[in-house]
């Protein structure tokens, strides 16, 4: 398990961001077409997540009030499930599998090779936004073992010595 | 449906749909329990409730267990044992075992257990939590290293206080009780009620006592709080002569819970500050005298004065702050010792119309229903209260009653807490009541919405009414509101259609010259639907002080005798008369608002204050000290050199309300115990004892032993409170009207027939306030007050962790006016009306509308009540504390933004502009 999500130091990982105004309508519509249906909180959560990549405390409150759940409840909810996130994701998601079958075929190696080539720690992005680093679990490929996502893409078989070319090569797409 | 089960070899009676825990434990059988909170937590996370079910696979954890007929349990077996033990030495595994010096040693359910079932230690090893405390809570510190996640916190917070402010995060390991986005508690919705410290198993949350208390060192004493009207039970928990803390009992008005203030504001109890010993003015300079002294001194000022000018040139300010047997005495040496009618108390500023206005319709002027009826509501109807902050316990209340399905209907000038839950919010514009009710109740009668049976059988003058309000449709009352006529339908529907509407209100009602028009307008609007004289309905007047009710009840009003009989009428007088052996006054006395201009033009000579502080509480200060000195006598008796004992020419120092015996009675009607918790400072003596000695002193029988000696004869003399006797409110208290020993008290009023007879409809008229802002002074002020202090801040202005949270004087101010004067929010502003001027910190806030400023009326320093006008309500005499006409602008200028004094939290682009 690795340190960052140790619950003493959870609290300095909020950063306050500015929320992009011009997806408030859409949100909006999230909540009013969601509003009836009972259990609607982590359908809502799920679509304020894809429509702002992650969810804000904002957004939380948003929701919130807009469902009328606590915002007690609304958190405990986010913070339940590791699909949801409170912090930003850079614009490469990158995910590597702790499956059974990826763990015991190296996927710690690969992930401390990218905690070293990026220098963040699993649930942090990039200080240019590229790049976010996730642990996750099984992610149902494990013949692929062992493997990792980029957003949706997933790179089977990976090795260690990958790991820097993966990363530059993303990064000579983006000019960098 | 009653059905019969097994435990441990016993056959007992339980109802069907009871689980196997609530029956174990009304049959006297013990099963240990760490999460499980009656009502409140019941959700089997702990599994220290598990037992052993004859045909169940497994251990099964009590408290979720249904019960089913012939269920056989065995609650302590070898295996049950076993379970229970490994449940504790998990817990422990990841449990600092710092019990040695753990203030909760000893008082510790997890220690317990521990002992019980002989869990030295854990044999697991593993992680363990590296929470740090967060100790930024005034009065407790949370500490999540000796958290067992037993959510019993969680579940008060949510469902008993509905405050929301903590819920669980996190999942497995760091699973973790924190404020949502994990900031601290100081930062949060949390208002510090203290019930989730109250329900803590173990040392997670403790309070920050004022000194170090084993728990075997520890008295506990049950009493009522010495705050607000709700009139919660407490326990005060002391060492020594010393106040630890409070803890909530499951009282009859509060059921567990209390606010901040009853909970830990008792920091002004020991303070240096208290009056110690009487005080005599002498070469202008305040002395030490003996009680014989001083008592002389007061009887024979008073004798003199009333010798020289006759009896009505004394006059007395008795308390809603000391217990009823203490007015009851004040009132009778008023009236039997010195010959005058003039005692008065601060229900004058408070609910002077309510007792007018309600007299006048229903007959009698008090709260017709209880406080938990509240939970029966399915309609509740909030103008004119701030609930959640001035009856904290009754605002949880009507959002445990939203939580349950309640509408909630809120008509008020700011947006208030409740506005969260409400339904409908109507931001009215103060002053505007009159107006309002007349459109909802217009509506009600257009649309055919009222209760013709009701008008019909039980009330008279109804014609009168209908041709009134035939003409305030909601869009004529719009303008003067300002709100949406369609929001004064909506409203006006909601609570007429109501199976159950209740109707609560405060001084946003009542502190207008058009008071007493506004409450009988509000009983208008209960009679026209008949959301009255059933349960769950009524009109609901919330009463400010913890016994503003009773220092009415016991006849420390100008007009009445104890129980509301008429000083005016003389078979009633003549009762009295007999009864005190004295021959009484018929001339009527001055109410409060009264006494200090004749104060000022020198009719009134002398004042007797006990336990008020009309130098902050009255309207229009300046004239309230002019008052004053020009008295040839003022005797305060209080606890505190308080700004009006400063200005004493006798003081008497008395007991504080945790050093006595006594009654109060709360707002719902309530006569409860108070009893003494610990000793008084120095010499100070209990009101009552004091009252005594003057009594004595003229010549009237006053050998009381303790206060139950006068509550018995305030019994003889007073038929509602007939039945009431210590023996009898010893545990529950009772409500009044109880009239006989067998009168088992009144839990609402006007059931079958109104106080009067028939409810009377009082069709009033909307009238202007008295002074509306102009193109001089163009915002309306309107005052109110805080959670975090009480009155005039003589004790919470001594409680350091309350004065921390709020302590200093501030105005709201919308942004739009804001802007229009370059305020920005923190800019220390200049307030100026007719009568006066001060200073205050703005705070720039949406909550209010723009043209209205809102100041809490506390604070000494920015006093308010510098600003208001002291208009009077024609019948009630009540001033019009919530309106008056101000100009705002930046304090000082050019320069003192130059200076940098006042300039922290402006925005520079404002300060440097001028």
């Amino acid at each position: 398990m690795a340190d960052s999500t140790d619950m003493t130091r959870v609290t300095t990982g909020l950063v306050p961001e500015p929320l992009d105004p011009a997806l408030e309508a859409q949100l909006a519509e999230i909540i009013d077409s969601h509003r009836a249906m009972p259990g609607a909180l982590i359908p809502v959560l799920h679509e304020a997540q894809e429509l702002y990549g992650y969810l804000p405390m904002p957004v939380l409150e948003r929701i919130s009030a807009g469902l009328k759940v606590p915002m007690t409840e609304v958190y405990g909810v986010v913070t339940f499930y590791s699909r949801f996130s409170l912090q930003p994701k850079g614009k490469y998601r990158i995910q590597v599998c702790m499956g059974t079958a990826c763990y015991v075929k190296g996927a710690e190696a690969l992930l401390d090779r990218l905690r070293e080539v990026l220098h963040i720690d699993p649930g942090q992005m990039t200080t240019d936004r590229l790049f976010s680093l996730d642990q996750c679990r099984c992610i149902g490929a494990c013949g692929l073992a062992p493997a990792l996502i980029v957003n949706t893409e997933v790179h089977a078989k990976m090795e260690t010595t990958q790991m820097d070319s993966l990363i530059a090569e993303l990064r000579a797409k983006e000019g960098r | 449906m009653m059905i019969s089960i097994n435990i441990d070899g016993r056959t007992v009676q339980t109802d069907a749909g009871s689980t196997v825990l609530r029956a174990a434990s009304a049959a006297g059988i013990r099963i240990p329990t760490l999460c499980y909170l009656k009502d409140y937590n019941e959700i089997g996370a702990c599994r220290m409730c598990v037992v052993e079910v004859e045909g169940a696979r497994g251990l099964q954890a009590s408290c979720v267990l249904p019960v089913s007929e012939g269920m056989v349990v065995r609650t302590d077996t070898e295996l049950v044992r076993k379970a229970r033990k490994a449940v504790l030495e998990l817990l422990v595994s990841n449990h600092p075992l710092d019990c040695l010096t753990c203030e909760k040693n000893g008082d510790c359910r997890l220690q317990d257990y521990c002992y019980e079932y002989e869990v030295k230690e854990s044999p697991y090893t593993g992680r363990r939590s590296e929470a740090l405390p967060d100790d930024s809570n005034q009065f407790w510190v949370r500490d999540n290293s000796k958290c067992i996640l037993c959510r019993r916190c969680v579940a008060v917070c949510a469902a008993l206080q509905c405050s929301d402010a903590i819920g669980l995060a996190g999942r497995g390991f760091e699973t973790r009780v924190a404020v949502p986005g994990e900031g601290l508690l100081a930062a949060s919705r949390c208002v510090s009620c203290g019930t989730c410290i109250a329900n803590c198993p173990t040392g997670a949350l403790m309070p920050k006592l004022p000194q170090k208390a084993r728990t075997w060192e520890r008295t506990k004493a049950r009493t009522i709080c010495p705050y607000c009207g709700v009139g919660c039970e407490l326990f005060l928990v002391t060492k020594g002569n010393r106040i630890l803390e409070a803890l909530p009992s499951n009282g009859p008005a509060n059921n567990g819970m209390l606010c901040v203030k009853g909970r830990f504001g008792y920091d002004y109890v020991a303070h240096t500050d208290r009056l110690t010993v009487p005080l005599i003015r002498k070469n202008g300079e305040l002395q030490e005298a003996s009680w014989d002294e001083a008592l002389d001194a007061v009887a024979k000022g008073f004798k003199a004065i009333a010798a020289a000018h006759g009896p009505d040139a004394v006059a007395g300010l008795s308390s809603a702050r000391c217990t009823n047997e203490e007015n009851y005495l004040f009132q009778k040496l008023l009236r039997a010792g010195i010959g005058t009618n003039s005692v008065d108390h601060c229900a004058r500023l408070c609910h002077a119309s309510t007792v007018s206005g309600l007299a006048a319709t229903l007959g009698s002027g008090a709260m017709t229903n209880s406080i938990n009826e509240v939970l029966q509501s399915d309609l509740i109807f909030v103008t004119g209260s701030n609930t959640t902050e001035t009856h904290p316990v009754i605002g949880s209340k009507i959002r445990q009653a939203v939580q349950r399905g309640a509408r909630l209907i809120v008509a008020e000038p700011r947006e208030i807490e409740l506005v969260e839950q409400a339904d409908l919010f109507l931001k009215i514009r103060p002053g505007s009541n009159v107006a309002l009710f007349n459109a909802m109740m217009q509506v009600i009668i257009a649309e055919g919405l009222q209760n013709t049976a009701f008008i019909d059988d039980r009330t008279e003058n109804y014609a009168e009414l209908a041709e009134l309000v035939r003409d305030w449709t909601p869009e004529v009352a719009a303008p003067v509101c300002g709100v949406e006529p369609e929001l004064i339908r909506q409203a006006a529907r909601l609570y007429a259609q109501a199976e159950r509407a209740s109707i609560y209100y405060a001084m946003g009602v009542t502190q207008h010259s058009t008071g007493t028009d506004g409450v009988m307008s509000v009983a208008n609007l209960a009679m026209l639907c008949g959301q009255i004289g059933r349960e769950g309905t009524g009109v609901n007047p919330l009463r400010g002080q913890n016994n503003v009710q009773g220092a009415c009840d016991m006849g420390a009003l100008p007009g009445d005798y104890p129980g509301y009989q008429k000083v005016s009428d003389p078979a009633v007088r003549q009762k009295f008369e007999a009864a005190w052996g004295q021959t009484l006054s018929e001339r009527p006395g001055l109410t409060l608002t009264e006494m200090l201009p004749q104060a000022g033009s020198g009719q009134l000579k002398a004042l007797f204050v006990m336990g008020e502080n009309p130098m902050i509480s009255d309207p229009d200060l300046t004239h309230v000290e002019q008052s004053l000195r020009k008295l040839e006598l003022l005797v305060v008796q209080d606890i505190f050199l308080t700004e009006t004992a400063a200005l004493a020419d006798i003081v008497l120092p008395a007991a504080s309300a945790v050093e006595k015996d006594g009654t109060f009675t709360n707002t719902e009607r309530r006569v409860q115990r108070l009893r003494k918790a610990v000793n008084s400072p120095g010499k100070a003596w209990p009101d009552w004892q004091i009252l005594s000695g003057l009594l004595q002193r003229f010549g009237l029988p006053a050998d009381y032993k303790s206060p139950s000696n006068i509550m018995d004869e305030i019994a003889r003399v007073t038929p509602v409170y007939g039945g009431i006797n210590y023996a009898r409110i010893e545990h529950r208290g009772l409500q009044w009207p109880c009239r006989d020993a067998a009168d088992p008290g009144t839990k609402y009023l006007h059931s079958e027939r109104f106080s009067r007879g028939l409810g009377k409809f009082m069709p009033a008229a909307y009238r202007d306030s008295n002074e509306l802002p102009d193109s001089k002074y163009p915002l309306l002020l309107t005052t109110g007050r805080i959670l975090y202090q009480y009155h005039t801040m003589t004790m919470t202005g001594r409680v350091p962790g309350l004065m921390k949270i709020s302590g200093t004087s501030y105005i709201e101010i919308h942004p739009d006016d804001a802007r229009a004067a370059g305020i920005a929010d923190g800019d220390r502003v200049e307030v100026q009306s007719r009568r006066g001027r001060l200073q205050a910190r703005a705070r720039v806030t949406a909550k209010l509308s723009p043209g209205v400023v809102f100041m809490p009326f506390h604070f000494g320093d920015g006093a308010a009540n510098l600003l208001t006008n002291p208009a009077l309500d024609p019948t009630a005499k009540i001033p019009e504390l919530k309106v008056c006409a101000v100009q705002v602008r930046v304090a000082g200028g050019r320069q003192a933004a130059a200076g940098g004094e006042v300039t922290a939290g402006v925005d520079n682009k404002v300060g440097g502009s001028r």
